[in-house]
């Protein structure tokens, strides 16, 4: 926790000011405190990684900023403005746009029609001005670099990846300001991750502020300026990309301190061994009794 | 994942396109469509009768009596629910609009207009309902179901002392509402009664509206995946609510029809298990029971099947009694050539 840094501080001296900014922010769902105090800032054209074990608290962060709960504490200001989400769409409205983790995509319906879903172009009549919005997916898929031949094609036949790219497609071409992941690479290979990514900097270079949420500390550091790490529902490292190595990210994550004692107890172990079926023990004994 | 990295405007050469044919094939509604030939041919060959022109208008009229409501009850299982309560609420509307006008002696259009609030406040009920506690579709509406039964009964025993409501018959509107919902006229020696003109009308506007507005987009996706249509923004409670109302709405039109085809008098007993028959109808024209996927078409396809087994039954001289047997039967038939003809058609 040494290389923690106050991030409002560089919030006053940076030159953009932060399009989203978490004051105190948190969240009780009865007496469980998901949340509390998170402070956050994310800026125009910086990629912000929240990183946090299972249950840290990620998704209850993104489901407030996203308005799919509304916090029960602390401030949450949009482009300088005092706001309480209590739907999607005023989230949208105010130019944030998340990618969720299961995609936000109904599988069953084609392509160009979970691209516009929720902001149909229609023409005469309301009637859905199906051919414009079909030039405009396959523009805009393309620009991404995605190739999809079909856009008839149900969604829930492409890959995870492709998935994604869509996902994240859809909320750059609708003028999002502010893009929030929710973990794009946990169920994606090494290869399709690294395309993720790819999109995922190409959304900063259009100029958006990213807000990347993972459990994996790698990926965070190929792509992110700042590091915020949550543990059990508060901000335990909050750092600048030039104040922390691979390393320490990985360390902190993984619960620093923690990791150590494990590490010790697992010294023991001869990693490198490999057991012949009869030599196993007739019965697998809980570790805990055999220390 | 070549696709996703391969160069802008290279085209992908792993999928070849697609014939008519294939494409055609993907269509939710054609297994019904096949269906609906076979049993064609079927009673076109066995029974006599069932060629006569002059019968086309009795068989479309049992298909039509379904088809009105399969309407809603197809939109409503796209987005992802379905509702028990389609059969009584008929009653309920006929019933209402019935002893309303005939307590109150008013003009009958006044009983149907106080009905339509009511079969539209049923089906907001439902709606509101099921997205204020989050319990399943099924168990709302059994309970529903169950409601509007009782009441049913024992409103029109309490006030008509009898089973059926007085009737209407010689009230002032009568003619008029009889010549709306329920009259009839010839068209080439086939005599067409009129609800089969609103059914066209009703599966041709349902159809457009599903498939080319953004609210037809939003049934889609509410049914596909709520939470997904909530996070881009799609209001999936009201969508949920509108489609109740909808189906609220066809049961008061289904229940006028009841109403003026009959005198002016509705049995309170009428429509229990015809809410199955909607369903059935919608599921054999392709709509999937969990939801996201479907057509008005098809369901209109799957109500024709319907009023064509039940009056082929009869024309091929076969005892009535075996009716329900070759139904069930027939529907099964026809879903399972559904699902191989949607199999077949997606695997290439």
């Amino acid at each position: 926790m040494t290389t923690t840094t106050s991030f409002d501080h560089e919030a006053a001296s940076s030159p953009t000011m932060p399009v989203v900014q978490l004051d105190d922010v948190g969240k009780s769902y009865g007496n469980v405190q998901a949340l509390r105090g998170v402070s956050l800032s994310v800026r125009q054209g910086e990629i912000t990684c929240v990183l946090g074990d299972n249950g840290a608290g990620k998704s209850t962060l993104i489901k407030i900023i996203a308005g799919l709960h509304e916090h029960s504490d602390g401030v949450l200001t949009v482009n300088g403005e005092e706001r309480q989400f209590k739907s999607p769409r005023e989230s949208l409205d105010s130019g944030i746009a998340t990618v969720y983790q299961d995609l936000a995509l109904a599988p069953l319906m084609s392509v160009w029609r979970n691209f516009f879903l929720g902001n149909e172009l229609t023409g005469r009549f309301g009637t859905l001005d199906a051919t414009r919005m079909k030039r405009i997916a396959t523009e805009e898929l393309t620009k991404m670099g995605i190739s999809i031949p079909n856009l008839e094609q149900p969604v829930g036949m492409l890959s995870g990846g492709q998935r994604q790219c869509i996902a994240i497609a859809r909320a750059i071409h609708f003028g999002a300001k502010v893009l929030i992941l929710d973990e794009p690479t946990a169920a994606l290979g090494v290869k399709q991750s690294g395309v993720v990514l790819k999109y995922i900097v190409k959304a900063r270079d259009a100029g958006l502020g990213v807000v990347f949420i993972t459990h994996n500390p790698h990926h965070a550091y190929l792509v992110g300026n700042h590091f915020v790490v949550l543990k059990l529902g508060r901000v335990a490292l909050d750092t600048h990309r030039a104040d922390i190595t691979l390393e320490q990210l990985t360390n902190e994550m993984a619960g620093g301190s923690e990791l150590e004692a494990l590490s010790h107890e697992l010294r023991d172990i001869d990693a490198g061994a490999v057991v012949r079926p009869a030599d196993r023990p007739a019965q697998i004994q809980s570790p805990l009794e055999s220390t | 994942m070549a696709s996703t990295l391969a160069t802008p405007d290279s085209v992908d050469d792993r999928v070849s396109t697609r014939s008519v044919g294939v494409r055609l094939l993907s269509r939710p509604e054609i297994g019904s469509l096949v269906g609906a030939a076979v049993i064609l041919l079927f009673f076109a060959a066995t029974a006599a009768p069932f060629r006569d022109i002059n019968n086309v208008g009795t068989i479309l009229y049992g298909a039509a009596l379904i088809g009105v409501m399969a309407v809603p009850v197809s939109l409503l299982m796209i987005g992802g629910e379905f509702d028990l309560s389609a059969g009584v609420a008929v009653t309920t509307a006929g019933l209402t609009a019935g002893i309303f006008a005939y307590q109150f002696s008013v003009n009958v259009w006044l009983g149907m207009v106080v009905s339509l609030v009511v079969a539209l406040a049923v089906g907001a009920f439902n709606g509101w309902l099921l997205m204020r506690t989050g319990l399943p579709s099924f168990l709302v509406t059994l309970g529903t179901f169950f409601i509007l039964q009782g009441l049913n009964i024992a409103v029109t025993r309490l006030t008509s002392g009898a089973v059926a409501s007085n009737s209407v018959g010689d009230m002032d509107g009568f003619s008029s509402a009889h010549a709306v919902f329920a009259s009839q006229f010839k068209l080439g020696g086939i005599t067409v009664k009129i609800i089969i003109v609103w059914w066209i009308v009703f599966v041709a506007v349902a159809a457009w509206f599903l498939l080319r507005t953004k609210v037809g987009n939003w049934i889609f996706a509410v049914g596909g995946d709520a939470a997904a249509a909530r996070a881009v923004g799609v209001p999936v409670k009201k969508v949920k609510i509108g489609l109740f109302m909808t189906v609220g709405f066809f049961a008061w039109f289904t229940g006028m029809h009841l109403l003026f085809a009959q005198n002016g008098v509705v049995q309170s007993g009428e429509g229990v298990g015809k809410e199955f028959l909607y369903i059935i109808a919608a599921v054999v024209g392709g709509c999937l029971l969990t939801g996201g996927y479907g057509s008005v078409v098809g369901a209109a396809v799957g109500a024709l099947i319907f009023g064509m087994v039940q009056l082929g039954v009869v024309y091929a001289g076969w005892n009535p009694d075996w009716f329900k047997a070759f139904l069930g039967v027939m529907l099964l038939l026809a879903t399972i050539v559904n699902l191989v003809v949607k199999k077949k058609a997606e695997a290439r």
